[in-house]
């Protein structure tokens, strides 16, 4: 059996989230391999989600927002774009390809590109392999993903660790 | 215009045995206007002073001490007590001879063919002249008077005299108003475009349309609006003629465009859409060949108020007798818009019905298929079927004036594929309607922009929900409706405007707005107060509270994006029901 990857997709409500469901709605087949979640805008999400999603064994992660100029909330892409570009340079520090991290734009109208995106990335992944990160690297990075989790969720991450 | 003067001295007189009264000054042609009694000009406008040149609004006045004589109508003014005579058998005569002088000289001119048979003169007895121009100064006189451009002047005496430029050359002073045009009863001016020179008339498809008008029938408010692009007012300063005769001095030349800023809490998108123009597919020649007209102008014409008082017409003035109507015109194309237009099915059936109805011509329908859609239209269909249109079921490829044989020579003809006899048809025809695509308003991108609500690939708004939020957008508060959401009819675009209206009436009636339960929440224990989530606002929620030392999240005007949380530096901020816990279980879950 060839390797699937498995990827997790950051999707914002607006713009991309409407484009994935259109996807749905308009029962365009994609790849299976992307598993979607749902925040507000693509600006909510914060760089520790993506290390902590790659270090609970995500292959790929996708951020989908709207397109520049189109954002719900005026310039929630344009933040993160940014952070993705500095967050991307930090990824090879861990040993992880920057390819596994990817940022599209996809508005709600767009569920074929959607469609289009998943499938190219999930090849694209197929051909990286699966993700492999290093003991000492995975210890680090757990420190990494948020030091102050413990603190936010006592009883929720106790039996994680 | 009597009514303006009516205070000044009114005098008292008779024409045809009917009695009147009106303001000193006028002419016996005002009182018999006033009266409804016809009397023929030609050289007559009321825009500029009369000139009596033609004499063909001769008429008898008898004076009220005895006697009389024959007077022209247009220029003679009234005085009490006389009685005027406007169809005794003198009259006749004398109208007659002059009509015959006039068609001597201009033979072929319509307008005085017609004076003719209404003042029977059967044989011209004089020497025919191959003239268009009846001499009776109209362009002159208005080109002077009302344009003020004095471009075009009686030239020659006698036998020789003419109308024409200055030594016949082409004129800086003219400036192609069109107005000579417009007025000379022969209709034998013609504007002419040559380079270099500033043009105002402007020949649309459909015939001149005025420079003051209304915007269409029923328009609200129903007032008249200029074209100051082709008002020759606006362009030279000169006329003025619509200020000099408004009763109420309701127009003002100096009005300017003003921007109103009004505060609301709802808004109602129903921005609409446009036409495709068809002059892009150049297989259709719309814009090059002759009675290509769109669906729009088909309607324009067709209208009760239209140019042609809702005659079906050619160019040339005449009835056609068949009519093309092509659907699905840019639209169902994968080259232009790849979506159906939805409405042209039954406009196009309509408007095969009233061709039907109004003339004799034979209807071609060339169709991909028939979407005949809503209530009673299937039935609609059928009615036409038995009516008689030719329905061809197959795309229109081609229009073209190059004809192959006699039956073709001066027609449009219709290059097509019938489906469903399996031919290839040239199919020659007078007239041909393109029933044009509609598509989104060029500007709805920047209007998606502004009310941040999307657009769809199709260019047109999307709705929040297709089924059960139908005039909703992702904007709180802005609705849309009709065109600017997708093509529809116009029984459709009724049922969205009253929901649309039913949707911001159930939000102000609430009286109070529902904020955003998914806002963000500042731990005030854990803010350093660096102010960084201040900046990253783009609503400036996310104030610096100086006494505490804190930033604070102003819950009215925060949205939820949760930009600020992302970006807080020591974790303080987090987005309700997107907390950082919540969304490490989804991961986790996920995984």
């Amino acid at each position: 059996m060839s390797f699937e990857p498995r990827i997790v997709g950051f999707l914002c409500n607006w713009c991309s989230y409407t484009g994935a469901d259109l996807a749905g709605t308009a029962r365009i087949k994609y790849a299976h391999n992307i598993r979607s979640i749902r925040v507000m805008c693509s600006g909510r999400i914060e760089p520790t989600y993506i290390m902590k999603a790659l270090y609970e064994g995500a292959d790929g992660v996708l951020i989908a927002g709207c397109h520049p100029g189109d954002c719900h909330y005026q310039e929630g892409n344009y933040k993160a774009l940014r952070r993705y570009m500095l967050l991307k340079r930090i990824l090879s520090e861990y040993g992880i390809e920057p390819e596994r991290l990817r940022l599209e734009w996809v508005a709600a109208s767009e569920g074929e590109r959607f469609a289009r995106i998943v499938d190219d990335f999930t090849e694209q992944l197929r051909k990286l392999g699966p993700l492999a990160i290093k003991e000492s690297i995975a210890e680090a990075m757990k420190d990494d993903i948020d030091p102050h989790e413990a603190h936010n969720v006592e009883s929720g991450e106790a039996d994680e660790a | 215009m009597e009514e303006k003067e009516a205070s000044q001295v009114l005098v008292h007189l008779e024409v045809d045995g009917k009695s009147v009264s009106l303001a000193e000054g006028s002419t016996i042609l005002d009182a018999a206007k006033l009266l409804g009694v016809q009397i023929p000009t030609l050289c007559y406008t009321p825009l500029v002073e009369p000139y009596a040149a033609c004499r063909l609004c001769s008429v008898e006045v008898e004076y009220p001490r005895g006697g009389g004589k024959v007077v022209t109508a247009c220029n003679y003014q009234v005085w009490d007590g006389i009685k005027v005579r406007t169809d005794t058998d003198k009259i006749r005569r004398i109208r007659g001879m002059i009509v015959e002088m006039l068609l001597a000289r201009c033979p072929d001119i319509q307008v005085l063919k017609d004076l003719a048979e209404e003042y029977g003169i059967e044989k011209v007895r004089l020497e025919k002249q191959e003239e268009g121009c009846i001499l009776c100064g109209l362009c002159v006189r208005v080109c002077a008077e009302l344009v003020g451009a004095h471009a075009i002047s009686f030239a020659g005496r006698g036998l020789d005299r003419r109308v024409a430029t200055p030594y016949d050359k082409s004129s800086d002073a003219c400036i192609a108003c069109g107005a000579c045009a417009l007025v000379c009863p022969t209709k034998i001016i013609h504007v002419e475009d040559q380079e270099g020179r500033e043009i105002i008339h402007e020949e649309l498809s459909l015939g001149p349309s005025k420079a003051i008008t209304l915007p269409f029938m029923q328009a609200v408010p129903n007032i008249p609006y200029i074209d100051t692009e082709h008002c020759i007012h606006f362009q030279t300063g000169e006329c003025g003629y619509c200020a000099k005769i408004c009763d109420r001095d309701a127009i003002d030349y100096e009005l300017q465009e003003e921007t109103i800023e009004v505060d609301v809490g709802n808004i109602i998108m129903a921005t609409g859409f446009e036409l495709f123009d068809p002059s892009v597919m150049g297989q259709y020649g719309y814009g090059r060949l002759k009675n290509v007209v769109t669906s729009l102008e088909f309607e324009h014409l067709n209208c009760a108020a239209g140019p042609t008082g809702g005659r079906i017409l050619m160019t040339d003035g005449g009835e056609p007798s068949s009519v093309g109507i092509i659907h699905c015109v840019g639209s169902r194309d994968e080259n232009y818009y790849k979506y159906c237009s939805r409405v042209c099915c039954m406009y196009a059936l309509k408007y095969a019905h009233l061709i039907k109805e109004k003339t004799d011509a034979d209807v071609y329908s060339f169709y991909i298929d028939m979407r005949c859609f809503g209530k009673g239209y299937e039935e609609f269909y059928h009615r036409l079927l038995e009516e008689g249109v030719q329905f061809i079921r197959g795309r229109a490829a081609e229009i073209t004036d190059y004809a192959i044989d006699s039956d073709e020579e001066g027609k449009l003809i219709v290059l097509c594929e019938d489906t469903l006899i399996g031919a290839l048809r040239r199919i020659p025809l007078d007239m041909v309607v393109l029933c044009s695509a509609m598509k989104s308003n060029e500007d709805a991108k920047e209007l998606s922009r502004i009310f941040s609500c999307s657009l769809g690939s199709d260019g047109f708004f999307i709705e929040k929900h297709p089924k059960l939020a139908p005039v909703s957008t992702t904007s709180d508060g802005v609705f849309i409706a009709g065109g600017c959401q997708g093509p529809k009819d116009i029984p459709d675009t009724v049922a969205q405007g009253a929901a649309a209206a039913a949707e911001v009436l159930s939000l102000i009636d609430r009286k109070e707005v529902e904020v955003e339960a998914a806002i963000a929440v500042v731990d005030e224990d854990r803010c350093s107060g660096c102010k960084l989530c201040n900046t990253l606002c783009p609503y400036l929620a996310v104030k610096y509270d100086e006494e505490k030392g804190v930033s604070v999240v102003n819950e009215a005007l925060c949205k939820g994006c949760g930009t600020c949380a992302a970006g807080c530096p020591s974790n303080a901020i987090s987005a309700r029901h997107f907390e950082n816990r919540q969304i490490f279980a989804e991961i986790e879950g996920l995984l």
